[in-house]
């Protein structure tokens, strides 16, 4: 067993454990955790197939980015848990079973008849000035330059819905009226108020 | 050396479980998120392999725009789900049967 295939078993171990970990934990903030963990095996078997800079990119968005999100969300919504869980038993014996012949059929079509050593050869190593995010900006700044601005295009719509969808309405907002403050008179401003003088002799 | 279907077969077993989640935290909209996102990561992976095995990095910018599309969903999805719980003051499934589909 070379040292590729004990480092690819050993991560798709960590892989497999923290996602069942995660969709059986009953508490949402430690599914978040175990999903953070499969996220990183993830990157790791990305950095084997050579794909630094998507590996890097799911840690930093993803990690970084998106689980924080979740876990904001979890903390911030009271969540009652007795009532989350109360089908869960319910559906498990299903999913296993289409779970479990999903898997023997990909098995089979993915086989090492098909995909193995012999038909689809591994590709030699790249050499050590080889730069994985110089390939990628060559290729995406060039032939996929279109798709590349519609995807920021995207995100910008995203940042623009989400705020508008949990935006508050105006009532509970505290903001200025300009024609208000201009208009303004003295009169609404001070009010003079005749307070008796108290009495000099009772000192 | 790892082949190729050794990569495949991982990919399928965690899109199974992302499945296998849906079906299994039906009343959680929160995990369910994360099980889209695993699924998403199971499909990357495809992706990454065979992009990887036949020298060609068009896999890998696909991967790249995937990447986008799911970060403005999680984006979108958490802020319906804090609309839903500012509405219903839940987020059980069971509770957004309005529409009665």
């Amino acid at each position: 067993m070379t040292f590729d295939q004990i480092l690819f078993y050993v991560f798709s171990f960590w892989f497999i454990a923290s996602s069942l970990a995660m969709i059986f934990s009953r508490n949402a903030a430690k599914s978040v955790l175990f999903l953070i963990l499969s996220f990183f095996s993830a990157a790791s078997i990305w950095i084997l197939l050579e794909a630094e800079f998507l590996a890097i990119t799911l840690i930093l968005v993803y990690v970084g980015a998106v689980m924080v999100l979740f876990l904001f969300v979890i903390k911030m919504l009271n969540i009652d848990k007795s009532t989350l869980r109360a089908k869960f038993a319910g559906y498990l014996p299903l999913g296993l079973i289409v779970a479990a012949i999903i898997i023997a059929e990909m098995t089979l079509v993915l086989g090492g008849n098909q995909f193995g050593l012999d038909v689809v050869a591994a590709p030699a190593r790249h050499a050590a000035d080889y730069s994985n995010i110089t390939v990628l900006a060559m290729q995406l700044y060039t032939d996929y330059v279109y798709p590349f601005e519609l995807a920021a295009v995207l995100l910008l719509i995203a940042i623009i819905a989400a705020i508008t969808l949990v935006h508050r309405n105006e009532a509970s907002r505290k903001k200025q009226s300009i024609a208000e403050q201009v208009n303004v008179q003295a009169k609404d401003r001070v009010r003079l108020v005749s307070i008796a003088t108290p009495n000099k002799e009772a000192k | 050396m790892v082949s190729l279907s050794d990569y495949l077969i991982l990919s399928a077993i965690i899109f199974c479980i992302g499945l296998v989640g849906i079906f299994v935290n039906r009343t959680n909209i929160i995990t369910l998120l994360m099980c889209v996102e695993l699924i998403l990561v199971a499909v990357n992976t495809n992706f990454i392999a065979f992009s990887h095995f036949l020298g060609n990095e068009a896999g890998q910018i696909f991967v790249f725009f995937i990447l986008t599309v799911a970060a403005a969903e999680v984006a979108i999805g958490l802020a319906i789900l804090t609309l839903l719980f500012r509405n219903k003051g839940s987020i059980n499934v069971d509770v957004t049967n309005s529409l009665k589909g």
